[in-house]
């Protein structure tokens, strides 16, 4: 037996590298969480977007007989794609390249912004239109490209008001959840130079506004940028799963197409993408099916663009792989049906979780990424509810991966330190005590001195760490007898 | 029927009320109870904040004390999903497949309250009497993770004399989640107020769950506000019985 | 070694572990074709719809106009009288047709060439700019295949479909399906279509729930969607 799990887990593969991209917060959760737990507005916002989430994913849900079994194919898909993943990725270079496309292979963020940075300057293009992609906020795509002098417009509706208000995505698939429309509305008017400046906060005026302001873009674009929901190997037919049709302009009117995509959004075959077709949706936005979605294979003569690129981006993705355990965090399709079950999301929100990816699958996969140390709050941003292996599509067991990468964090901590933490050497101290009944019996006798800390059944105050208990709540008094006393007094002494 | 009680470390110091209540709703019932007194605690703290290393010799142990008895019953959900779902693991992480196999057979056997009450000695109607109005709260692990379904419902709608009310949200987490109350006391606490807002608007006496954590949680936040509702644990429902009727 | 090379070598490390044989049961070999090897077992989910045609049309109807998409019932003799109609009560002056988009009892204009239907103008397309497009009041296509269980239709660009811009920058898109083209689920969709053509799925007209997750319709996308059904 051996305390060290890392031979199995690491294998030396580089995680995602530190000072690019967006997948490391400033600070631990509880830090950041405390502050989002302050801001009552956004509290507001979250909690009645969520809701109304939740119960349309439930209704549309239960529409399907098979839904469990839809869940059921797709984990193993999923599973069957990663255990491949080589093959399958020279199979979708090899179907991708046959049909005129041009494929690039890029090991993390940093290679990958400058691939794409080439490519956009290739074209003597200034200008970028993009469909919403979190992978390109993962690497920091359209910081390299200003850095480069190329301006990238957003064009999905929520990225736009993110982008207009220079702030942070806070959610997978909504990434202005945390803004309500007066404060959209504000942040039109300040940064549309042609808005009308009676334009009134309803949703439907808001949308509008956001429709004539990129509408010349879109005509005049000659870069569109995406990402890729599933990428099929077998037929090398790229997909892009959308409401606004933003991505369509985007995938359709420019001459020069980018797509960035994450290794493990690959999928075997074509027949594989009906199952996710079904899955992604209802999880997603809790719609029977979305209103628009874009598949194209290499370059079409005539229809849409006529160079078309695919960035193949690993940043820290096989150092996922090598996780056995944390393997399936892969599997994620991006449809945030964890994030709006998850209690913990809903209060604090996305921006919280430090990285691009929140809520409970942030929280097993930003750590994934980067190495559990640069993400180490990340696995205990959970209660364990569950709620979020319920929900999710492709059956990712999210507790058991979040403790899995706690564990990892203890080992690495025991590793790392001469001298054991604090709470290390509690977690021991106690569970020598518990590992044998006499220690134990008198460990109760020792915790029963909390009864002098009590008044009337209730602990008020107790010393630090579990202060932190007693800010808020009340701890029970010990009683004056424990059960197992009851139990010898009323039973004898048994065994 | 022969029947194991593993009564958990936290109601063993804590909670014996529910310990003791637990015994007297099954000798009720007519069954026999003993009560290994070498067991302590199940290691779910340990696993679950990432200390499975040190929680491995309390598995072996859970495993050692329990090995021989027919069914063995906890009066709680988190504790017995541990056992089920966590044991096996953390041996097999540690590669002891010999102790996997064991923490296994003895988990089959092991059943939360609700559900030994249900499927194993198929009792809905455990002769109770409480009149009071309830609400109750599923906590995550029974719902979840352990899949009892309205098996506590069942039982509590069955006892006479119960205004049995609604919880809204009740499938929400209270915001326990051992020691993220502590990492995480902010949020916990976020929570902790939404789960006390649904319990106090059904204007219930008594909130009850099948797991002394949660309701530790639940009722260090009621009676830190003076709220009026208290928290009892199921089985302490279910053993309570009219004057005289034992 | 290049980046593709040492991203493949990393991928085998990570695997390298793997206890032999692991890897989703029944799983074929990749590059196996669009059908599953020999000996697959059958997909435990649905992938045949058990509705007759007049249910699975009515239950298109019902989806689409679940989400906000006008629908029309139409027999073949009758169709051109419903585009007609269809077209009058938009107002449309100036619309778009696909190449190949054969509407019986109008003829099939030449790409590049005009004709008019009750004094609207149909332009039949022949690589209209984007700007041009922009000035249309809507454009008339076909469908490949519709998929009643989700309101969804799905055009393939091929004949009287057009290029996907077509169905994409006018602001009205009035779509044509045959009951033949109509299956229950998105699994008869997949095998009916083919993965080398570009294919656009709509479910609706262009929508966006991202200001507190109201739903609005009409964003981008064309925002209003009339579907005509066809069927004897």
């Amino acid at each position: 037996m051996s305390r060290d799990t890392r031979a199995v887990t690491f294998l030396g593969l580089p995680t995602a590298p530190r000072g690019v991209g967006h997948l490391r917060g400033a600070e631990p959760f509880p830090v950041a969480a405390r502050r989002a737990l302050a801001d009552t507005q956004l509290r507001r916002n979250l909690g009645k977007a969520t809701r109304t989430i939740r119960a349309k994913r439930a209704a549309v849900v239960g529409e399907l007989p098979d839904w469990e079994e839809l869940r059921d194919a797709g984990q193993a898909i999923k599973s069957e794609t990663m255990a491949h993943l080589d093959r399958y990725l020279e199979q979708l270079e090899a179907s991708v390249t046959a049909r005129g496309g041009v494929v690039h292979w890029a090991r993390d963020a940093t290679e990958a912004n400058r691939i794409v940075v080439d490519l956009v300057r290739a074209t003597g293009a200034a200008e970028a239109v993009k469909v919403k992609s979190i992978v390109t906020d993962e690497i920091g795509l359209n910081d390299a490209l200003a850095a480069a002098g190329i301006t990238a417009h957003e064009t999905d509706l929520a990225e736009l008001i993110v982008q207009l208000g220079h702030d942070r995505p806070s959610h997978i698939l909504v990434p202005a959840i945390h803004r309500n429309r007066a404060e959209i509305r504000d942040i039109f008017l300040r940064e549309m130079a042609d808005v009308d400046p009676g334009l009134t906060d309803s949703p439907a005026a808001l949308t509008e506004a956001a429709r004539m302001y990129l509408r010349r873009r879109f005509l005049s674009a000659k870069v569109g940028i995406s990402g890729a929901n599933f990428a099929i190997a077998e037929t090398g037919t790229l997909c892009v799963v959308e409401s606004e049709g933003n991505g369509r302009m985007c995938l359709t009117l420019p001459d020069t197409l980018i797509t960035v995509m994450g290794i493990e959004k690959i999928l075997p075959g074509w027949e594989d993408l009906g199952v996710f077709m079904q899955l992604l949706p209802r999880s997603s936005t809790g719609e029977r099916m979305n209103p628009y979605t874009s598949m194209w294979t290499g370059v079409t003569p005539g229809d849409g663009p006529q160079q078309f690129h695919l960035v193949l981006l690993d940043n820290g993705r096989t150092a996922a792989l090598a996780d056995q355990t944390g393997r399936q965090a892969l599997h994620c399709i991006r449809c945030s049906a964890c994030l709006n079950v998850c209690p913990v999301y809903e209060r604090v929100g996305g921006h919280a979780y430090g990285s691009v990816y929140p809520g409970p699958i942030g929280a097993v996969l930003s750590p994934l990424l980067t190495g559990v140390e640069d993400n180490a709050s990340l696995p205990y941003a959970s209660s364990l509810c569950g709620a979020c292996y319920d929900a999710c599509p492709v059956k990712i067991d999210i507790p058991s991966l979040l403790v899995h990468l706690r564990a990892r964090h203890v080992d690495e901590v025991a590793d790392t330190r001469r001298v054991p933490s604090p709470e290390a050497v509690t977690m021991a101290a106690a569970a020598w005590v518990m590992a044998s009944p006499a220690r134990y019996e008198a460990g109760q006798r020792v915790g029963r001195l909390g009864r002098l800390l009590g008044r009337g059944g209730r602990i008020r105050r107790l010393p630090p760490p579990l202060s932190a208990w007693t800010a808020a709540r009340d701890a029970p008094e010990p009683p004056a007898q424990t059960f197992r006393q009851w139990w010898r007094a009323e039973h004898g002494d048994t065994r | 029927m022969r029947i194991a009680l593993f009564v958990t470390c936290l109601a063993d110091t804590l909670f014996p009320d529910a310990g003791r209540a637990t015994v007297r709703l099954l000798e009720r019932l007519g069954h026999q109870v003993e009560f290994p007194a070498a067991q302590t605690c199940c290691g779910q703290m340990h696993v679950n904040t990432g200390y499975l290393h040190d929680a491995l010799p309390l598995v072996r142990h859970y495993a050692e004390v329990f090995k021989d008895c027919e069914a063995i019953v906890v009066p709680s959900g988190s504790c017995t999903g541990s056992i089920r779902h966590q044991h096996a693991m953390v041996a097999r992480r540690y590669g002891d497949e010999a102790l996997a196999r064991r923490a296994e057979a003895v988990a089959a056997r092991t059943y939360e309250l609700s559900e030994l009450l249900v499927d194993v000695l198929g009792v809905e109607d455990v002769g109770a009497y409480y009149p009071h109005r309830v609400t109750y709260h599923p906590t995550c692990h029974s719902l979840r993770l352990l899949r009892v379904g309205d098996r506590p419902l069942r039982l509590l709608r069955n006892v006479a004399g119960i205004d049995l009310v609604e919880l809204p949200d009740a499938d929400t987490c209270c915001g326990f989640g051992g020691t993220f109350a502590v990492k995480n006391a902010d949020t916990s606490t976020a929570m902790l107020a939404d789960k006390m807002r649904s319990v106090l608007d059904t204007q219930a006496e008594v909130c009850t769950a099948g797991d002394s954590s949660c309701l530790m949680h639940i009722g260090g936040g009621l009676t830190r506000l003076r709220a009026g509702t208290r928290t009892v644990h199921l089985a302490q429902i279910l053993a309570s019985a009219p004057e005289g009727a034992r | 070694m290049t980046p593709r090379d040492e991203m493949l070598g990393r991928i085998r490390t990570a695997l390298a572990g793997d206890p032999p044989g692991s890897g989703a049961p029944g799983s074929g070999a990749p590059g196996s074709g669009a059908s599953p090897p020999a000996g697959t077992p059958a997909p435990a989910y649905r992938t045949r719809g058990d509705l007759d045609s007049p249910a699975l049309l009515d239950l298109l109807a019902g989806r689409l106009i679940d989400y906000r998409s006008q629908v029309r019932r139409t027999a073949p003799a009758q169709l051109l009288d419903t585009v007609r109609a269809a077209l009058a009560e938009r107002g449309a002056r100036r619309v778009v047709l696909p190449p190949g988009l054969d509407l019986p009892g109008l003829g099939q204009p030449r790409p590049g060439q005009a004709s008019t239907l009750d004094g609207v103008e149909l332009i039949t397309d022949g690589g209209l700019s984007a700007q041009e497009l922009d000035q249309a009041d809507g454009v008339i296509t076909r469908a490949a295949v519709a998929i009643a269980e989700t309101g969804t239709i799905v055009l393939d660009a091929g004949p009287g479909q057009g290029r996907r811009a077509l169905s994409l920058i006018p602001d009205y898109h009035l779509c044509l399906i045959d009951a033949a083209q109509v299956v229950a689920l998105v699994p008869e969709a997949m095998a009916r279509l083919h993965p080398d053509r570009p294919l656009t799925w709509i479910s609706g007209p262009s929508a966006t729930s991202d200001i507190e997750l109201d739903r609005v319709e009409g964003v981008h996308g064309p925002r209003t969607l009339e579907v005509i059904l066809i069927s004897p």
